[in-house]
């Protein structure tokens, strides 16, 4: 069972915005794999999405930024690869924010790549499968550029991984 | 794990990062200037990732060396000079045209995507770890550069002929990547590492079919070994020198900047 004050931090913890896309939480993300809480300090377990993403300073700063709010002055951020983060944990909550804000949700691929590489992007603006890849790199280390031939928008797909 | 074995590991994640910090930065030298728009976007995300993946190495190099990960990655970044570095001279080699930078990147990925595997079943927990991580990324640069190797080999007399010649010039520094040192043995004794000749087995085995299908001959066919070639990865070209001194000119000008 977790401690309230466990608990407490997850909520605040969801409040704390992905800095390159503010409409989803690190926790819907699935950036936030564990929190634990003892006399002195709270640590923090967070997995990057990509390995060399820029944003994982500002995450970190956000996240004892908001824990200083509840009043915890002594927070201890970890990194950890394992498992590695997949873009299979994105919650169907965040996935709907994402294409809300124009960002194709990433397809489910449970764990093949090379598969998922063939998958067709849906436009997140008109719902057309009818789109063609511009670009497997996009303004930011997880997004990928497409365009939508039926309602001539281009538009970004978050790249799965 | 015995100091001899721990500074082994320390070596080897150093000559990892190195490469990849070098050769980020060559990357990244495209920024801007690269030939189309989407390229540009697309070759700094690679440039990124390179760097981005040089810090994973150093921070476990510094969790090694019991220092502080950030203070330890600036201080092998910025304030060592060439003769420290343990990059391969490849990937210091002056970015040259687009064929040159495409087929380089595209043999370093190769080989990564090779080593990678190997190491994601390292008997060491952390470094099997980040190359799996690492590995899943390292996917949408083999398949850019790929198409990259491919529209030029097949393309243009020029692009063929621009490739064809950065091909017989880079093979000459390919072998570099593959070559042992006494350390890795004592690492692939304690099942870290994957043997040298092994990755260069599995790579040529790749690599070679590859770019005889996009018109391009490898100089010496499938079979690049020669004796009097090895270079060590403490000596480079003058080239690296000229980098350094554009990578390290912030911090070497005031050390406790900070950006």
């Amino acid at each position: 069972m977790m401690s309230k004050a466990v608990q407490e931090i997850w909520q605040a913890l969801d409040e704390v915005k992905d800095p390159e896309i503010p409409v989803v939480s690190l926790v819907e993300m699935g950036i936030v794999r564990n929190v634990t809480v003892d006399d002195t300090r709270v640590i923090i377990t967070i997995t990057p999405t990509f390995s060399g993403c820029p944003a994982l300073h500002i995450m970190k700063a956000d996240i004892v930024q908001r824990l200083s709010i509840l009043g915890y002055a002594n927070v201890e951020i970890k990194t950890t690869f394992n498992p590695a983060w997949s873009t299979d944990w994105i919650t169907e909550s965040a996935r709907a924010k994402l294409r809300e804000f124009g960002l194709a949700p990433p397809p489910i691929h449970r764990g093949d790549l090379t598969v998922m590489l063939l998958e067709v992007a849906t436009c997140p603006y008109c719902g057309s499968t009818n789109t063609s890849l511009r670009n497997s790199f996009g303004p930011t280390a997880c997004r990928m550029i497409y365009y939508c031939n039926a309602c001539n928008q281009p538009f970004e797909q978050f790249k799965a991984l | 794990m015995n100091a001899e074995l721990k500074q082994a590991l320390i070596d080897y994640l150093l000559a990892m990062a190195d490469d990849e910090l070098i050769l980020g930065h060559r990357n990244s030298e495209w920024c801007g200037h690269a030939p189309i728009l989407e390229e540009d976007i697309a070759f700094a995300n690679i440039a990124l990732d390179e760097i981005g993946h040089a810090i994973v190495w150093y921070e476990l190099a510094a969790d090694l060396s019991r220092e502080e990960r950030d203070i330890f990655a600036n201080r092998m970044v910025y304030f060592r000079g060439a003769p420290d570095y343990r990059n391969t001279q490849m990937v210091e080699l002056p970015k040259g045209d687009w064929a040159f930078t495409m087929l380089r990147q595209y043999l370093f990925d190769q080989f990564e995507m090779v080593r990678l595997e190997k190491l994601a079943q390292s008997s060491y927990a952390p470094l099997a770890e980040a190359a799996a991580k690492i590995r899943t990324e390292e996917i949408y640069h083999l398949r850019h550069t790929q198409a990259w190797v491919r529209r030029l080999g097949l393309g243009t007399d020029e692009s063929h002929r621009r490739m064809q010649t950065a091909l017989n010039e880079l093979m000459r520094y390919y072998e570099q990547l593959f070559s042992p040192s006494l350390a890795d043995t004592l690492l692939f004794q304690a099942n870290m590492v994957p043997f040298q000749t092994e990755l260069m087995v599995h790579t040529l085995e790749l690599i070679v079919p590859f770019l005889v299908e996009a018109n391009l001959i490898p100089p010496r066919g499938s079979n690049f070994v020669g004796p009097n070639d090895v270079i060590y990865r403490h000596e480079h070209t003058e080239h690296l020198n000229d980098l350094l001194s554009n990578l390290q000119q912030v911090a070497r000008l005031d050390p406790m900047a900070k950006w």
